[in-house]
């Protein structure tokens, strides 16, 4: 115990930088999910069948690839036509992209769950589609779709991880540097493991929370 | 005011309106009754491009409706509606409700709306209400709202779709007499009702759908005293004596 306290003591400093990528690749790749995801769902809802199925077919390639492979999809295959990202950007948007799908089958489901008489009733004040999306549909819809957001948020902190295959040196890529540099497996992943459910724990209680609200109302 | 000239409609190979022409002046109230079934709401919903018709004409002080046309949100402003299930916005407070179209739809200012809209409310018997949320009202008072926020948009008519049925009994009595005050102000209204008592004391006409069909139409007093089709016969006998 003393001496996983004085590891501890010795690698904090070095996995709190590997903490600080990953809280901005999970932020930022939280952020171009939630973005592209509300596209997806808008495009599917349009009403256009053309829009429609494009949604369904970009929405189902990007589930069916494994995070992994779309991360070395953008880091490795986009330079080779000219298109070159830091590790960390290709994270991002890596991480961004394969979400969006999720995010976007949650704000569908958001969407639809909104009473269909409320959208009649828009549209028979005149409403047109972007009005009745942006005063009566999307704020019903978001309030819908937050405790399953609480839980993407959870699982892209988690998956955040995936970065380090593509050199991003985040908490779980620092860990495994130093675990093979020391030997001292046992306490560096118990330290990276921890520190990962001290991130999680408050994200966690907040979709906790969320949930209660929604059965509230 | 509104036209309807031989107005078709099918869902794929059923058809639920077989060529019904009628006319509401300006003014008028008319009520139509029929079984359920008959493609009263189906009608009413197409006077407003809710649903798509396949055959023949409607028009809105003469412009043609057409759902998928840009006139159509102009329609909608003159000519609002009640549902049946009130569909009020749940989100929203009573007097936000009554403002919704007025302020985004309308961009009328934001003060005079809300003046306006306390008083549609108080006509309508809610003085005190303004703040609360559909969930905090009875079903009548509900309806009442919507009303409020159909007039709110200043129509030239509103449509009424079985605007009592969803309430418990001793509530429809409110809404039926802000009906009443709405009709003897003058407003065109078009009104879809099992409400026979309504429709005799209210509506100047009475149409009656059966099947998709415009069995019999005139004056009030003929259709629900002496109906002259036995259809229409048939149907008073059950719902003026249902045992």
């Amino acid at each position: 115990m003393t001496e996983f306290l004085s590891d501890a003591r010795e690698f904090l400093p070095i996995l709190f930088q590997g903490v600080q990528l990953t809280v901005l690749i999970t932020v930022a790749s939280l952020a171009v999910s939630t973005v592209l995801g509300l596209f997806w769902a808008m495009l599917r809802v349009s009403g256009s069948r053309v829009l429609s199925g494009f949604s369904v077919v970009m929405v189902n390639i990007l589930r069916g690839i494994p995070i992994i492979v779309q991360l070395f999809y953008i880091y490795f295959v986009l330079p080779e036509f000219g298109v070159s990202l830091t590790a960390v950007q290709a994270g991002i948007i890596g991480l961004g992209i394969a979400y969006s799908a999720y995010q976007a089958e949650n704000f569908r489901a958001g969407i639809e769950a909104v009473d269909r008489g409320q959208v009649e009733a828009a549209q028979a004040i005149g409403m047109g589609w972007w009005l009745t999306m942006r005063r009566v549909v999307l704020p019903q819809a978001i309030r819908i779709a937050l405790p399953p957001y609480g839980n993407l948020m959870i699982m892209m902190l988690k998956d955040s991880s995936q970065a380090s295959t593509i050199t991003v040196a985040e908490l779980a890529l620092q860990g495994k540097l130093i675990a093979s540099s020391t030997f001292k497996n046992t306490s560096v992943f118990t330290l990276v493991a921890l520190m990962y459910l001290a991130l999680s724990l408050p994200l966690i209680l907040l979709v906790r929370h969320l949930e209660k609200r929604a059965d509230r109302s | 005011m509104i036209c309807l000239t031989d107005v078709h409609k099918h869902y794929g190979s059923l058809e639920v309106i077989k060529g019904v022409s009628a006319e509401v002046a300006k003014g008028e109230v008319v009520c139509i009754i029929g079984p359920s079934g008959s493609g009263k709401s189906t009608l009413l919903r197409c006077v407003n491009g809710l649903e798509a018709y396949d055959g023949g004409e409607i028009r809105v002080s003469g412009t043609r409706v057409d759902r998928n046309a840009r006139s159509i949100r102009e329609i909608r402003t003159r000519v609002s509606m009640v549902f049946q299930r009130f569909n009020l916005f749940s989100n929203r407070t009573a007097l936000e409700n009554v403002v919704e179209g007025p302020i985004h739809v309308k961009r009328e200012p934001r003060a005079e709306a809300q003046e306006r809209a306390r008083a549609l409310l108080a006509k309508v018997g809610l003085t005190g209400k303004e703040d609360a949320y559909p969930r905090e009202l009875s079903g009548g008072q509900q309806q009442r709202v919507a009303i409020a926020r159909a007039l709110a948009m200043r129509p030239d008519a509103i449509l009424f779709d079985e605007p009592t049925s969803a309430l418990d009994p001793e509530l429809v009595g409110d809404v039926l007499r802000v009906m009443r005050g709405l009709a003897e102000e003058g407003m065109t209204m078009l009104v879809v009702t099992h409400e026979m008592g309504f429709a005799r004391e209210v509506a100047d006409r009475v149409l009656f759908l059966d099947g998709g069909v415009l069995v019999e139409q005139g004056p009030a007093a003929d259709i629900l005293s002496r109906p002259a089709h036995p259809r229409t016969q048939d149907f008073l006998r059950r719902v003026l004596n249902p045992l």
